[in-house]
């Protein structure tokens, strides 16, 4: 059995047929095409999958399809506008914040989050932000210092 | 120096991708009309099998096919090979099981293959194979190295006895035996060395293809060494020849060596997309990953340190005993031995050593290389004797050391086992992380702790490692079966850009950048201008793959001699549209210049000179520039360096807290600084990992993981770990002409027994002078009440 | 995840119907606790009744006594209100530590306590603040509200709609989380309403539980040295991997202190 579920992808309308037990991120990933979105774990713990719902950060892996029925849904593809990446995105570049890639887009969509509430945090406010997103190559370190810098970026823009 | 050549910490040409989404990843890759795999998992550590019931299965809705085990092996499907031999003592070869892609008759770990439903979505494949009954008969299983050697143990197989794999040992025993006797002193410890799991954040993924049309085959797979899996699984497994298999390991999400190994379910996709004529898809869950991923260190060691009365080493007896899990992982056997043993002289001249390892079988999880594969096994329990030594003979940390150092002037070294160092500055590297750890400043912390109720420590390790694995030559000695050179191809396109294509894999690593610098510093070419290619079986000639922080030391030099091929032809081709002679060529700075002279040609212009060669010396030169190159290094690498961690344990509840961490690290000469920094940050994170929070637990009687998920299995935090300050001190490897040594497994070397040293340092002003590794908050607490009591 | 109908009623009544009518129905909101179960097969309800859209189950409503907040009223939304802020700090602290910012985002007040997860955050501050709990049919005092393991006073198909907070002369919540989880391993929250002062644990045993030596001893001086010897009996409590019921018990002590020393004892 199928529904129905139509939600703002991005800032375009989508609608896509799934089971109710469709994931949100099985439904971005597979059924809508945005790969960008990963899943790290099925417990809710790493964060990989981490997207914008009516603008805060929710995991992805942990919320159905159907759950985003007329919400406004953000992934890491709809950061870069007419080519020209995020402040975040630039800041994750350069300052190495990344090193496979794969946990990179939830760390953003998270750090996005953070820095809405938060527009000057501090590395012990990041650090602790980031509870709920896993990296296994950078230690963090330039994680955190990136994210200082996107956010100061974000103000001055 | 090139603008973006070698020393600059050039911002990575692959970031974009990753950083917009649009990095591609194994499971991101959807082929037409794919079918879904999903794999039936034993749920217990060891039974045998009476019948497997599958047709509930297939008639489940969507499901297209069922396999068992029974299915691969009436296809003549092999097993898994294992890359790597070790001989016991008296010569004889190890016991080498078979390892089945899916069982069929017996399973032996939980986790272990089944089945394989095939079926049109993810869900209902796992829907369906609920359905397949399977007559399980349970038999008792083994899980840790102590239950696997005691007398009665259950056999996890039949062949191999005491459920010993092999019985090694390396070293000269008379030697040390006889240092003993003289010795003034002696100080030994027992160590554990933790079983971890390697987890790197993208789960493995697999998709098969097979085109009847053709008979190719191609696999996706989130591999570090696509063509190590196409030689193996091609020769071993299916017996496909490699010109009909390709395989693809497109963008793979870390690998930290778990990645290495060929395993079972990329066989299983590959052979069964021919059976069903559609493309099959398989990925895990992370709670699989927990359970089919190999595990890695796993040591139980006693260890004795023979010194004279003025802290000099003697001699050095290890005896290890080391968890190999159910089957021989593909390079398994080498990790407890000639990637373990043969580093227990760390950084000291210890005159004599002699260690024995014994590797056992267990209903687990294979066990294989895991980000430093030995090396870490080996700093941390010498590390850990050091600094006991240190402490009981009241010579202290950084003296003791100091003292046994191999010195500068030394070099080449021969260790007495196996290894010839070729050059280092070990106390250099301490002195520099003592003094950006303010060590001197240590005791006035330490007080400021105690006034706040805490207990601070400052602990110190310093590492070696050989890395580059490795010379063919020396590995095959040792037991390998195959080379371990690396490949590389410059292909001049006719406008001058430059394509690199690489055997070396990177998932992580930042090789996109990393070889074109070298590319830029050698050619002239713009950075911007220089892709470089790596993954594909059917675009780079071949490889052996990335691990054990050979990339630059082979892969990159591998590179290094295709560029010289190039430099060379293009200087005939200069040469000849110069009418000068090739000697009297100079290569500098993306021009080719008659030496002394004004007269000049571009490199753009020489390659378009090789592609449209209509002026061009045919007569002695064939048009075209590429070439490539195979490098087999003439030794291995040898980074070192000292770690020095500073922690404060909170008494009432066990907590420790990693206040700093300095690394003061050789790697040779450096090519990419950010990157380099960053490979230490993310290795010291997994080594503070090792040391205080992860660790795979076994239920001792039903054999189930207890850590199979991230709810129990603690992985490092962003909030868990301090800010590393980092450093280098550099001598330069003298044999390959780059210098370079590798950089990738630090990290995870130093860090680990740095932080414990630290933490028992921390707890010995109460009289604790050991700690269980992790040093988890009740261990500690249960440490300190014990002292008390 | 097994399949399974999903249903999005706007009414209450309307999620009584569906709850009613389905007898392995179960109620959703954020879904932080349910999802991930069902993710690894381990529930398997044939309905889920998402009561996420429902107007009654929402809102945070503080007056002079009392901090009311909707059973559908997400962790973050808890952590970040003014109002809670003011009237019950505590309460705010205890939802900032809740899981990981995501979770905060979309896991619910009613979620929480309906589970009764024997490591949950929100239980302690329940039973610490001595909150009535109500249903769509009844108050439940919080004293008689956890019962167990998993286990509450909700008959079936009884729909938590709000808990009402006594506000607190002073309380604290003081948390050892799990390292992996961040689950707490043993919290503590301790509260003086104005019907006494109350001392909570959660994490430690099968569901949230009081203390009452600790109670009577803070009852005659609120200071954390009035703890000093006073043992919970590790016999009743949990033991797993990241810690044992002794370990568990000796933290009851410790975060006791330290829940009395922030509430400024």
């Amino acid at each position: 059995m199928t529904v129905t579920v139509s939600f703002v992808l991005n800032g375009e309308d989508v609608s896509v047929d799934v089971e109710p037990r469709t994931l949100l991120v099985e439904a971005l990933r597979d059924r809508l095409r945005r790969t960008g979105t990963h899943v790290g774990c099925d417990t809710s713990q790493c964060g990989a999958c981490v997207v914008h719902v009516d603008g805060r950060s929710v995991k992805s892996c942990s919320m159905l399809a159907v759950q985003a029925e007329g919400a406004e849904v953000v992934t890491i593809e709809g950061l870069a506008k007419g080519g020209r990446l995020h402040p975040m995105q630039e800041a994750f570049r350069e300052h190495h914040g990344l090193q496979c890639g794969f946990c990179t887009p939830g760390m953003i969509m998270s750090a996005l989050d953070l820095v809405s509430q938060n527009p000057d945090p501090d590395e012990n406010q990041i650090r602790h932000w980031l509870e709920g997103n896993l990296c296994r190559c950078t230690g963090y370190q330039n994680i955190v210092r990136a994210i200082k810098a996107g956010a100061q970026a974000m103000r001055s823009a | 120096m090139a603008e973006n050549g070698i020393g600059v910490a050039v911002r990575r040409k692959e970031d974009r991708r990753f950083i917009t989404g649009a990095g591609r990843y194994t499971d991101d890759i959807n082929r037409p009309d794919q079918l879904y795999a999903y794999i039936l998992r034993s749920p217990l550590a060891h039974a045998r099998i009476n019948a497997i019931e599958t047709a509930a299965a297939l008639a489940a809705p969507g499901v297209v096919a069922v396999f068992t085990g029974a299915d691969m092996a009436a296809d003549g499907v092999g097993g898994l090979p294992c890359g790597w031999g070790v001989a016991n003592k008296d010569g004889s070869p190890m016991v080498e099981p078979t390892h089945p892609c899916m069982v069929v008759d017996r399973v032996r770990y939980v986790g272990d293959q089944v089945a394989t439903v095939l079926a049109r979505t993810r869900a209902a494949a796992k829907d369906a194979a609920e359905l397949i009954e399977v007559d399980y008969e349970e038999l008792p299983s083994v899980t840790d190295i102590h239950s696997a050697t005691a007398d009665d143990a259950p056999l996890v197989w039949d062949e191999a006895p005491g459920n010993v794999c092999y019985d090694w040992a390396i070293g000269d025993a008379r030697a040390v035996d006889a240092a003993f006797e003289k010795a003034d002193r002696v100080v030994s410890i027992d160590v554990v060395n933790n079983r971890l799991i390697p987890n790197a954040m993208e789960p493995r993924a697999a998709i098969g293809e097979y085109d009847e049309a053709t008979g190719d085959y191609t696999l996706y797979t989130t591999s570090q060494n696509p063509h190590v899996i196409r030689l193996l699984m091609g020769a071993y497994v299916l017996g496909i020849p490699e010109h009909k298999l390709r395989v693809v390991a497109p963008d793979v999400g870390g690998g930290f060596g778990s990645k290495i190994f060929h395993y079972a379910e990329e066989a299983i996709v590959t052979w069964a997309a021919k059976r069903v004529g559609r493309p099959v898809k398989w990925t895990a869950d992370r709670s699989e990953s927990f359970i089919s991923d190999a595990h890695g260190r796993d040591h139980v060691s006693h260890a004795e340190l023979a010194l004279s009365d003025e802290g000099d080493f003697l001699a050095l007896r290890v005896r290890t005993r080391a968890n190999l899990g159910a089957y021989l992982s593909t390079f398994a056997p080498s990790v407890p031995t000639y990637l373990y043993a043969t580093l227990l002289a760390g950084t000291y001249k210890t005159p004599a050593i002699y260690a024995e390892v014994k590797s056992v079988f267990t209903n687990t999880v294979p066990v294989d290389a895991y980000r430093g594969a030995g090396r870490p096994e080996a700093s941390y329990l010498l590390e850990r004797l050091v600094d006991k030594a240190a402490r009981v003979t009241g010579i202290g940390p950084i003296e003791l050391r100091r003292r046994n150092f191999i010195d500068p002037d030394s070099f080449p070294y021969q260790t007495p086992v196996a290894l010839e160092y070729d050059t280092g500055d070990y106390d250099a590297c301490l002195a520099k992380a003592l003094e950006i750890a303010d060590y001197a400043g240590f005791d006035r912390r330490r007080k400021e702790s105690a006034e706040r109720g805490k207990l601070r420590g400052i602990g110190i390790a310093t590492y070696i490692e050989a890395c580059g694995i490795a010379p063919s030559n020396v590995a095959g000695a040792l037991g390998a079966r195959a080379g371990l050179y690396e490949v590389g191809t410059i292909r001049v396109n006719p406008t001058g850009s430059v394509t690199v294509l690489t055997g070396s894999h990177s998932h992580g690593q930042g090789h996109e950048t990393t070889f074109a610098q070298l590319v830029t510093e050698a050619l002239g070419v713009d950075i911007d201008n220089v892709d470089v290619v790596h993954g594909d079986t059917a675009k780079i000639p071949f490889g052996m793959g990335t691990y054990g922080s050979r990339s630059l030391a082979v892969g990159g030099m591998a590179l290094m001699a295709a560029l010289d091929k190039v430099k060379a032809k293009s200087k005939k081709i200069a040469a000849h549209l110069l009418e000068a002679s090739d000697e009297d060529i100079e290569f500098k700075d993306g021009k080719l210049t008659v030496a002394g002279t004004d007269r000049s040609v571009s490199f753009g212009e020489v390659a378009l000179a090789a592609y449209v060669p209509h002026n061009y010396p045919l007569d002695i030169l064939e048009p075209g520039l590429e070439e490539t190159a195979f490098y087999d290094p003439k030794n291995f690498t040898f980074p070192a360096g000292c770690h020095i961690a500073e922690v404060e344990i909170d008494p009432d509840t066990g907590v420790t807290e990693v206040l700093n961490f300095v690394a003061a690290d050789d790697f040779g000469r450096i090519v990419n600084p950010m990157i380099v920094e960053g490979q230490v940050h993310g290795g010291v994170v997994q080594g503070i990992g090792q040391a205080l929070y992860e660790q795979c637990v076994y239920d001792p009687e039903s054999g189930q993981l207890l850590t199979g998920s991230m709810m129990d299995y603690c992985m490092p935090k962003a909030d868990n770990v301090p800010r590393l300050e980092v450093a280098t001190n550099t001598t330069l490897c003298t044999h390959n002409a780059l210098g370079v040594k590798g950089a990738g497994e630090a990290g995870a070397i130093g860090a680990t027994p740095a932080v414990i040293n630290a933490v028992v340092d921390a707890l010995s002003g109460i009289g604790v002078d050991d700690v269980p590794i992790p040093a988890t908050p009740e261990r500690v607490w249960q440490a300190i009440r014990q002292a008390a009591a | 995840m097994y399949e399974f109908n999903y249903h999005r009623p706007t009414t209450l009544a309307e999620a009584k119907t569906l709850l009613e009518s389905n007898a392995d129905a179960k109620l959703v909101s954020g879904g932080m606790t349910l999802l991930p179960t069902m993710k690894l097969r381990l529930a398997r309800p044939t309905d889920l009744v998402d009561i996420g859209n429902i107007r009654d189950l929402g809102g945070i409503r503080v007056d002079a006594k009392n901090v009311e907040v909707g059973a559908a009223v997400r962790h973050a939304e808890v952590a970040s209100s003014a109002d809670v802020r003011k009237a019950i700090p505590a309460l705010s602290d205890l939802a900032g530590l809740i899981g990981d910012p995501q979770v905060r985002n979309r896991g619910t007040l009613g979620g929480s306590i309906a589970n009764s997860d024997p490591a949950a955050d929100y239980p302690a501050a329940v039973l610490g603040l001595g909150a009535t709990i109500r249903t769509d049919r009844r108050e439940i005092a919080a004293d008689d509200y956890f019962l167990g393991m998993f286990e509450t006073a909700l008959e079936p198909g009884e729909i938590v709609v709000a808990v009402r907070f006594p506000r607190a002369k002073r309380a604290a919540y003081a948390k050892f989380p799990n390292p992996a989880s961040r689950y707490a391993v043993v919290g503590v929250f301790v509260a003086e309403t104005g019907a006494g002062i109350r001392v909570a644990v959660t994490g430690a045993g099968a569901c949230a539980f009081r203390v009452p030596e600790m109670e009577t001893a803070l009852g005659r001086k609120f200071a954390a040295d009035s703890l000093d010897g006073i043992e919970v009996d590790a016999a009743e409590l949990n033991g797993d991997l990241h810690a044992s019921p002794e370990y568990r018990a000796h933290l009851v002590g410790v975060m006791a202190r330290r829940a009395v020393s922030a509430a400024g004892g």
